[in-house]
């Protein structure tokens, strides 16, 4: 493999030829003939909407609320095939988070079994999980997880909110630098759940996949469209809507890939603050001490 | 570290020990009364930036190592555990990764003040040559900081690069089985770049040393390029640099933090929030941004030896550049046509480093390949010709002269060589 890897690079078709190859393996051809005229084609198909995140801008903060129906949303749906090997049930208690209870967070762990052991007489046992434990994944292994989702292992979920994200291009990645656009991931998690259409007349998708235009990797996912209108049972009136699920549940992992995301913009805006006051007190120290100093 | 030291310690308990380890002096007479031009301008901060830069690096690092696990079942989650669990790890890990983001910036801003100043003539050509051999070795730096992570970019880009020695005729596919402690980039390559990641930071400071060293024989060049020629051309380090420099710093920090608390992963690829999966090779691979220019030159020759050869010579053709340079005046502020040219070389280095994010397909290739011969061009041929043809405008007769304008420099010298006399 490093040999004809070696070659490609060589040949500077490396990232073309892997593009192509990559999406054709995730996703597989929509008609090979399109994929010739475009050598590269844009995935995805159609490009994320800049959403109004509640997390976004200099003071922006996770909402509480939606953070408990993106995981109730998760729970409910998302983990039946996805694991999400990073969180423990205790962050669902830290601050910044969905900020549950210490009572809900050690309810919802009791909900869920978890292997145990060996006790002393060398057996694993099952018990109900603690806040200190992980997720339980819904797979023992990606090989298990692979056979029963049609050869692809779901991926774990615990990063996705930064695992993902378009490409911005030329100008755009230069203004976000000034207006802090960081909101990339869930963007594309919104758009590829609610990116689930009907094919267009003439494209074929392969048996398996699902036409999605909010794919990034090819114009169809393995995944079936997880979500539909008034699937998850909402208990404080939002709207029940596959578009309210998917940007809860983009909100909810956003979080669990960037728990500390309040904190961080807070004490960002306290440094930032010290440091312009900071830089004014050197502007005019500097400024008397050159004074009589022609320069 | 030029001359004897005029420190002259009060305290009972410096006298003792400066008769016997005369730091304080060396501290004193580099730092404190170190003669600077007086018309050093805000590019010149960019040595302080840096230094302070390379002390934060090695800060955050250190703390960083005592919570990273160098093992490739490990690392990735130990990175996630830093991120998580440990106090403020966030903050020291969005600081140790935009700090090499930061890092490179500023050297960047710090070699191109020098190339348009021309800092690298006589007498200042080692202190460029120990500046370049930084350079170098923080690119492996960086390099090798990337690849700890081990998310799915770390080990591409790390499989990508160290392929690169494969070129080499004959021993190639040895050399990089030797690298790599095995057939492929695995847990021995992991655990070497951790090593050399902790070691070539102190050899960066090693090396910084002798840069400073080799800075304070000649002393500092300044915009007019003109040699310092008396007293009345200089100001002590302190307090006017101190504080000058001091300010250039802390704005600077205001970009630095705003990236790391607002902007943390603007600077990184979101692939590498994806764990290393040999068997799952991401769509474009990409090294860090501030390879993408020399990506951009490996990428447009149609040979793999030539592509890597083009590379490391875009790097060397830096370190003879004070002898390619025939012209005898420093700054290009005299320098109507280099000036120009020196422009053009800034667009089309940031040209190459956008074509370097792009995949290599189509118009980019072409493009890359304009800009490659012109990045060369710039150095083998207009450097040494521009020298021969160029008409310099008039030099001022000294830094003072420059500053107070002609027939004034007597006048008012008394004023700037006050604080001198203390």
């Amino acid at each position: 493999m490093m040999k004809t890897l070696s070659e490609k690079i060589a040949r500077f078709g490396l990232a073309l030829s892997l593009s192509v190859a990559s999406a054709t393996l995730v996703a597989g051809p929509v008609s090979a003939a399109e994929e010739e005229v475009h050598a590269t084609p844009h995935y995805p198909l159609v490009h994320p909407t800049q959403e109004p995140w509640s997390f976004a801008g200099v003071f922006g903060k996770f909402d509480t609320a939606q953070l408990q129906r993106g995981y109730q949303v998760y729970k409910e749906v998302c983990s039946a095939c996805h694991s999400m090997e990073l969180m423990s049930f205790r962050n669902l208690g830290q601050p910044g988070g969905p900020n549950f209870s210490e009572a809900q967070v050690k309810a919802l762990a009791a909900t869920f079994q978890v292997q145990d052991g060996p006790n002393d007489a060398g057996d694993m046992f099952e018990r109900p999980a603690r806040p200190s434990d992980r997720f339980p994944s819904p797979f023992p292994n990606p090989e298990a997880a692979a056979a029963s989702n049609n050869g692809k292992a779901p991926p774990d979920l615990s990063l996705m909110g930064k695992a993902r994200a378009v490409e911005r291009g030329f100008p755009w990645f230069v203004l976000d630098i000034f207006t802090q656009y960081q909101e990339g991931g869930p963007d594309y998690i919104h758009g590829l759940l609610t990116g689930y259409k009907e094919p267009p007349a003439g494209t074929e998708v392969g048996p398996g996949l699902h036409y999605n235009v909010g794919f990034g990797s090819g114009p169809a996912i393995a995944m079936a469209p997880p979500l539909s209108d008034g699937q998850v049972t909402y208990s404080d009136g939002t709207p029940e809507t596959v578009d309210q699920y998917s940007r809860d549940v983009a909100a909810f992992l956003m979080w669990t890939a960037e728990p500390h995301l309040d904190a961080r913009k807070r004490i960002g805006f306290q440094v930032i603050l010290f440091l312009i006051v900071f830089a004014g007190l050197l502007y005019f120290a500097k400024k008397k001490i050159w004074a009589k100093v022609a320069h | 570290m030029s001359g004897p030291s005029t420190y002259q310690p009060q305290n009972a308990f410096l006298k003792w020990f400066e008769a016997r380890l005369p730091i304080g002096g060396l501290i004193h007479s580099s730092f404190i009364v170190f003669p600077n031009p007086r018309n050093l301008n805000y590019w010149w901060t960019f040595g302080g930036i840096l230094a302070f830069m390379l002390v934060a690096q090695i800060i955050t690092g250190v703390v960083l190592v005592m919570h990273y696990t160098p093992h490739t079942t490990l690392a990735f989650s130990s990175v996630e555990g830093i991120m998580r669990d440990v106090n403020y790890g966030w903050l020291l890990r969005y600081l140790h990764a935009n700090g090499a983001s930061m890092f490179f910036i500023a050297v960047y801003v710090h070699i191109f003040r020098g190339l348009y100043y021309g800092s690298y003539k006589a007498p200042r050509e080692v202190l460029w040559i120990l500046g370049m051999i930084i350079f170098l070795l923080m690119m492996a730096t960086g390099f090798m900081g990337y690849v700890l992570p081990w998310g799915q970019m770390s080990f591409w880009g790390a499989t990508v690069i160290t392929n690169l020695f494969s070129a080499i005729p004959i021993f190639g596919e040895t050399i990089v089985t030797w690298l790599w402690g095995g057939f492929s980039v695995d847990n021995p390559t992991l655990n070497r770049f951790f090593s050399l990641h902790y070691l070539l930071p102190f050899m960066i400071a090693g090396v910084v040393v002798l840069h400073i060293w080799a800075l304070h024989i000649p002393g500092s060049n300044n915009p007019t390029g003109v040699s310092v020629k008396d007293k009345q051309d200089t100001l002590p380090f302190h307090p006017y640099f101190t504080v000058k420099d001091a300010l250039g710093l802390v704005v600077f920090l205001i970009v630095y933090m705003w990236f790391v608390f607002y902007l943390p992963n603007f600077m990184g690829h979101p692939d590498n929030y994806t764990a290393a999966n040999p068997l799952v090779t991401p769509a474009h691979i990409v090294p860090e941004w501030y390879f993408l220019p020399f990506y951009a030159i490996l990428r447009s020759i149609p040979d793999k030896l030539g592509g890597v050869i083009a590379m490391f010579g875009a790097i060397a053709v830096l370190f003879v550049v004070p002898w390619l340079d025939t012209s005898k005046v420093r700054s290009a502020n005299f320098r109507p046509l280099y000036r120009q040219f020196f422009w053009i070389l800034v667009i089309v280095s940031i040209g190459l480093g956008y074509l370097g994010s792009r995949p290599a397909e189509g118009g980019y290739v072409i493009a890359s390949r304009i800009l490659t011969v012109y990045y060369f061009f710039h150095f083998l041929v207009i450097l040494p010709l521009l020298g021969l043809f160029e008409k310099p405008k008039p030099l001022p007769a000294s830094i003072t002269e420059s500053v107070l304008g002609k027939g004034a420099a007597n006048v008012t010298a008394g004023a700037p060589a006050a604080p001198q006399t203390k």
